[in-house]
């Protein structure tokens, strides 16, 4: 019988898991590492661990060659600790990987993203078990009211890694990846206080998220976690804005799914025109905060 | 000590690409190729590392076609000592590249290897990981800091919400993000001269068939062209319409 294990680092994960838990058409189970997996998943069984904090890859993906090699799909959310950890599963079972997938063809064909989504590709996998991370744009799904079994797990964990430090930024925003709002901000912002004050300002205004171009990131304007795109985060939200922000390929690869794009720029040939669906042609420094204003 | 670093040969990362009619491959007609940016960082971060420390020698591979010996002469040219070419034009995925490096590990022996953490032309940020579980070696992917102190490696690398520092045992594997450095321009000379510099050919050393293949590839949906506005007034009552703002 095939099945399916969604690895869920937190609650989020665990959110995010529905849509493809049910898109897979087969039983699943979640393996919760940290906080508590969140109400109504539909997920057979839920394996908790409690974790305070998730070690590194090597203590995981030795935890979890033994525990997942029954699965059919071994699958989580599209992210930096998924492809760090699952991909040195995949590599532990000497089994085929599917990164980011968009959709589900069949038992063992998927469609994903390439050349910064440039490209879709049509990927069949050989044999089983697979090792799958999904972009959760493709696989939305309102809970269910199927109750799971849940079960206290423990591993025994073994790797030779160690901690040194940790530094979660995060700041009271919402978490980019799962914002109905993004706002984003790119190399015209100047410097982190006025990117703070005007892309932060209208972010918060609206109940959203702060994103930045790779060129804000590179220039020390904005945090690393917060850069959208091929090379960084990808989102989804229903409100996408863009101010000052030129419209690059990589850039355009991490904000394609979202509902509707705006683009505030003073370049009216700038390449983001021609995907926002609303465009206005202004000076950021007058528009934001006018907006903020505003709304 | 040996650093081994990776360097793939991929389509111009600025360049627009599409695919083949019949969807069977990219089409890269009038497309240039480079060294995979990532791979860029990672040797760029080994010459760095060579530049503090002498003892250090620089092994970069490349696996794939004849024209791969572009991008492993830049990499000489950037520092690499000496560069092996696993020519093949056979597919390959992850699993076959993280297979054929492990038997360039047996033979050269390296401490540490770094490697970008994707390859922009697939996007799949898989071969360091598979091969660091294929070698039981401890990894550090997504690195924007890497510092040796004795038999170990401390590397703070990205995460989804901040950073983080590991410390790892030698030997290990890191893989590259955009912050660890920016890559050194090089100038001609520099190409001309790395001419000079070892580049050995090797054949494949296994017969690991990739697990996936790619059945065809296709332009994504386009976005429906939208319209611009005059004012932030008229953006507004827009984004009401759309139900997108209150
Ligand atoms: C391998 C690789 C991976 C990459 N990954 C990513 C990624 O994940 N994410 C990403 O974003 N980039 C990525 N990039 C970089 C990408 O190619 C672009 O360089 C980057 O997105 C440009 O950022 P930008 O739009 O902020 O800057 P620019 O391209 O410089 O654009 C700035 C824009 O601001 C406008 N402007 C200037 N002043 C104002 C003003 N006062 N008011 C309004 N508008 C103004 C200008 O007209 C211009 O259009 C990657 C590149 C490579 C090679
Ligand atoms: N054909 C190859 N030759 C050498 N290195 C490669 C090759 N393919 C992948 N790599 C290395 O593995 C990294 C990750 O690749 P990927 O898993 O394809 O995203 C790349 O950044 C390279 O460092």
């Amino acid at each position: 019988m095939s099945r399916v294990l969604i690895v869920c680092f937190d609650r989020a994960d665990s959110l995010a898991a529905i849509g493809f838990g049910q898109a897979s058409g087969k039983p699943f189970d979640i393996l919760q590492l940290t906080q508590s997996a969140a109400e109504g998943t539909g997920a057979e069984k839920i394996y908790s661990l409690g974790l305070p904090t998730f070690p590194p890859a090597d203590y995981l993906a030795n935890a979890l060659s033994d525990f997942a090699k029954e699965y059919t799909w071994i699958a989580g959310v599209s992210n930096m600790r998924s492809k760090d950890v699952l991909a040195r599963l995949a590599g532990k079972l000497d089994c085929a990987m599917v990164t980011d997938v968009l959709s589900i063809e069949s038992e063992d064909t998927f469609t994903r993203p390439i050349v910064a989504g440039a490209i879709i590709a049509t990927v069949q996998v050989h044999a089983t078990p697979v090792v799958l991370t999904f972009r959760t744009s493709g696989f939305k799904a309102q809970p269910t009211d199927k109750a799971s079994e849940v079960i206290e797990h423990k591993f025994d964990w073994q790797g030779v890694t160690k901690r040194l430090s940790e530094n979660s930024r995060g700041g009271g925003r919402p978490d980019l990846a799962q914002a109905k709002v993004v706002v984003s901000g790119g190399r015209p912002l100047k410097d982190t206080e006025t990117f703070e004050k005007v892309i932060g300002g209208l972010a918060d205004k609206l109940g959203g998220a702060v994103g930045a171009t790779r060129a804000a990131v590179d220039s020390g304007i904005a945090a690393n976690e917060l850069q959208v795109g091929q090379t960084g985060k990808i989102v989804a939200p229903d409100l996408y804005i863009a101010a000052g922000i030129s419209g690059s390929t990589q850039h355009m690869a991490g904000i394609k799914d979202s509902k509707v794009i705006v683009a505030i720029n003073t370049d009216p040939d700038a390449p983001i025109f021609d995907v926002a669906d609303y465009g206005l042609v202004q000076d950021l420094f007058e528009a934001v905060p006018e907006l903020t204003d505003k709304l | 000590m040996k650093i081994l670093v990776t360097v793939k040969r991929v389509v111009d990362p600025y360049a627009k690409v599409k695919p083949l009619a019949d969807g069977s491959g990219i089409d890269t007609t009038g497309v240039k190729f480079d060294i995979n940016p990532f791979d860029e960082i990672a040797v760029e971060e080994a010459v760095r590392q060579k530049e503090k420390n002498a003892d250090i020698e620089i092994v970069a591979v490349s696996i794939g076609p004849a024209e791969c010996e572009e991008q492993l002469r830049k990499a000489l040219a950037m520092g690499a000592d000496k560069a092996i070419h696993v020519e093949t034009n056979d597919p390959l995925d992850s699993s076959v590249v993280a297979a054929e490096l492990a038997e360039i590990v047996k033979q050269e022996e390296p401490r540490v290897i770094f490697m970008g953490k994707q390859a922009t032309d697939n996007d799949h940020n898989q071969a360091g990981q598979i091969l660091a579980a294929k070698l039981d070696w401890p990894q550090a992917t997504f690195a924007s800091n890497i510092e040796f102190d004795g038999d170990r490696v401390n590397v703070t690398r990205e995460t989804d919400t901040g950073e983080e520092t590991l410390s790892m045992p030698l030997p290990a594997i890191i893989t590259t993000d955009l912050r660890l450095n920016e890559p050194r321009y090089i100038a001609l000379p520099g190409i001309i001269k790395a001419r000079s510099k070892p580049l050995e050919k090797q054949e494949r050393k296994t017969d690991v068939q990739p697990k996936t293949t790619v059945l065809k590839l296709e332009l994504p949906p386009e976005r429906p062209a939208g319209r611009k506005v005059e004012s932030v007034d008229e953006l507004i009552s827009a984004l009401k319409d759309r139900g997108v703002i209150e």
